[in-house]
């Protein structure tokens, strides 16, 4: 019996190996092919390791088009979108978990409603707002349309009620009010939850594809996603320039990963047990 | 789980300091709130007027009744979207949550390096669609890629698939790729359900001798059900999104191979200057996800009574 159990154990894991050499692979690929000329990329037989690195890909990027700009407006879009979500979403977590005012609670079911709209089914009408506002081709339509997020009040509250009611009454009654309660005792501790929303609504944005699309036109507006996508359609042949534009917008997801894997996988095995 | 102690909001007196905290309610709302409204609330109502307009994106509209969504039963590539779009779904679903589970009850099982292969599992989550699309063009690349490059040559294929640049391969190719990029996210909630089955289930299953199909199949299978029930309702949603991937691959083709529901939304609002027929097509999404949704709040509510 505990024989088998062992020999099952390491078939196991050389599936887990090989599953895992299929999550890998694509990212060995494109690092490879991004240090390689054009004619070694296809070679037969593949090589995964670049007889020697050249840098031409990197070059031709940043030549081509206009990339560390790409890089800087979506690292400044994504940066002020976050933190202004991380405001709006605490300040109104924290009414609804915390202050007590007639309606609360269906204000808060309604609230929930609005996260299964999908944001595709009203993205012409979304369109037409900002039109109206004057904000197309301008970054404020995409930090305007994403400083908010119902999910993200859901989980910050989920935190904050976690968070024993003694503490605010006590100060409470030690003559500090919401404003004081919000900044000084609740947010310090709903640390986890911050760190959690931080990381995923980085992540989002930084990725986001379609709404810098419709929203944004010109090139000097443009983010790394819609950058990238537009190169490639533009050169469709230069693999290698391609792939170097694509480990470069891997970068700062990768750090992220690196820093707060455990914020992140927390955050969403977290919302699966609660639904 | 350590949530639900919520305390009724019955305000007592109409205290000054009551007052004071009400005011302070709504005030700390109304960030989100003014947001919620201009971005979303007036978008849904102001997506189903314009959804019974001919409106172009500029200049005038004319009412015209429901005649978009009459044209739409009409319209052979919306037809064409919407069955494409319920072959990827019903494809993508059911795949995605098999691997996400199988993963997640294989790392469960405390293999020696489990946590890394958690990360590497999780990893390709993370990375966009727009990044993902460009790698794996080259990867199936019908020609050179390495792919079809290892099918003739070391399995001895003499016409390998065309992946994303044949009709009948396209949206399969789409399948696997965003069953590939989304299986660990799944994987990482199944893993939260399977830590939250209490341990003394399993020995007392094993006490009864059971074996561990029979631990599966009466003890982590009925306990993991609201969390399988959960990622079905999600990645279902998601499914009917789909749309980054596709234009970034394919945007549609081969022919009209891969056009899905969000492709035709973006195509006729931007392209052809069709809001009005947009909007409707964003409407009939809108009713789709909302059925999902009642169905997802169904069984909850089933769940949490039994």
């Amino acid at each position: 019996m505990k024989k088998k159990s062992k020999f099952g154990k390491v078939i196991l894991f050389i599936v887990c190996c090989l599953v895992a050499f299929v999550m890998v692979v694509p990212f060995v690929w494109m690092l490879s092919a991004s240090f390689k000329l054009k004619n070694e990329i296809f070679s037969i037989p593949i090589r995964w390791i670049p007889e020697v690195f050249h840098m031409d890909n990197y070059e031709t990027i940043m030549e081509k088009i206009n990339f560390p700009l790409y890089f800087l407006n979506t690292a400044k879009v994504t940066i002020i979108i976050t933190l202004l979500q991380l405001l709006t979403c605490s300040m109104a977590a924290y009414a609804f978990s915390k202050l007590r005012f007639p309606g609360r609670d269906t204000i808060f079911l309604a609230y929930l409603g609005t996260m299964m709209v999908p944001w595709h089914a009203i993205m012409i009408p979304q369109f037409i707002v900002i039109q109206k506002l004057h904000l197309y081709d301008n970054h404020l339509s995409l930090i305007l349309t994403g400083a908010f997020s119902a999910f993200g009040v859901f989980v910050l509250r989920q935190n904050m009620l976690s968070i024993p009611d003694s503490l605010n009454e006590a100060a409470k009654i030690d003559g500090c009010g919401p404003v004081g309660i919000y900044w000084r005792i609740i947010l310090p501790l709903t640390k986890t939850g911050l760190a959690t929303l931080t990381v995923l609504t980085f992540n989002n944005v930084w990725n986001d594809y379609m709404g810098p699309m419709i929203y944004l036109d010109k090139d000097t507006n443009r983010t790394i996603q819609l950058g990238l996508a537009t190169f490639k359609r533009q050169f469709d042949a230069d693999y290698g320039a391609i792939m170097a534009g694509t480990v470069l917008s891997l970068i700062p997801v990768v750090i992220i990963y690196v820093v707060a894997q455990k914020y992140i996988v927390d955050g969403i095995a977290y919302s699966g047990v609660k639904g | 789980m350590k949530g639900n102690k919520e305390k009724k909001a019955i305000p007592r007196s109409n205290s000054r300091l009551n007052r004071r905290e009400w005011t302070a309610g709504y005030l700390f709302l109304l960030p989100n709130f003014i947001g919620f409204i201009i971005f979303t609330a007036i978008p849904v109502v102001m997506g189903f007027y314009i959804s019974l307009t001919d409106y172009s994106g500029y200049g005038e509209k004319k009412f015209i009744g429901f005649a978009n969504y009459l044209k739409m039963f009409q319209d052979s590539d919306f037809k064409v979207a919407l069955q494409n779009n319920l072959i990827y779904s019903l494809t993508s679903v059911p795949l995605t949550v098999l691997f996400a589970l199988l993963l997640a009850l294989a790392l469960n099982r405390k293999l020696y390096g489990g946590k890394l292969f958690q990360t590497v599992y999780f990893f390709p989550n993370l990375t966009s669609m727009v990044a993902v699309g460009c790698v794996w063009l080259q990867l199936f690349n019908s020609k050179k890629g390495p792919v079809n490059q290892m099918l003739t040559g070391v399995f001895g294929m003499e016409n390998p698939p065309k992946w994303f640049m044949g009709t009948s391969t396209a949206l399969m190719t789409v399948v696997i790729v965003v069953v590939w990029k989304q299986a660990g996210y799944y994987m990482v909630m199944f893993m939260g359900g399977l830590k939250n089955i209490p341990a003394h289930l399993y020995e007392a299953a094993k006490i009864d001798g059971a074996g561990p199909w029979q631990c599966f199949k009466n003890v982590t299978w009925p306990m993991l059900s609201p969390t399988t029930f959960m990622v079905t309702i999600l990645t279902f949603i998601a499914s009917f999104q789909v749309f980054d991937i596709i234009n970034v691959t394919t945007e549609g083709g081969p022919g009209r191979s891969t056009e899905v529901l969000v492709m035709r939304i973006y195509k006729e609002a931007f392209k052809y200057a069709r809001m009005g027929y947009g909007s409707a097509i964003g409407y009939f999404l809108f009713f789709i996800i909302f059925v999902i949704t009642l169905i997802q709040w169904r069984g909850q509510r089933k769940w949490v009574v039994e």
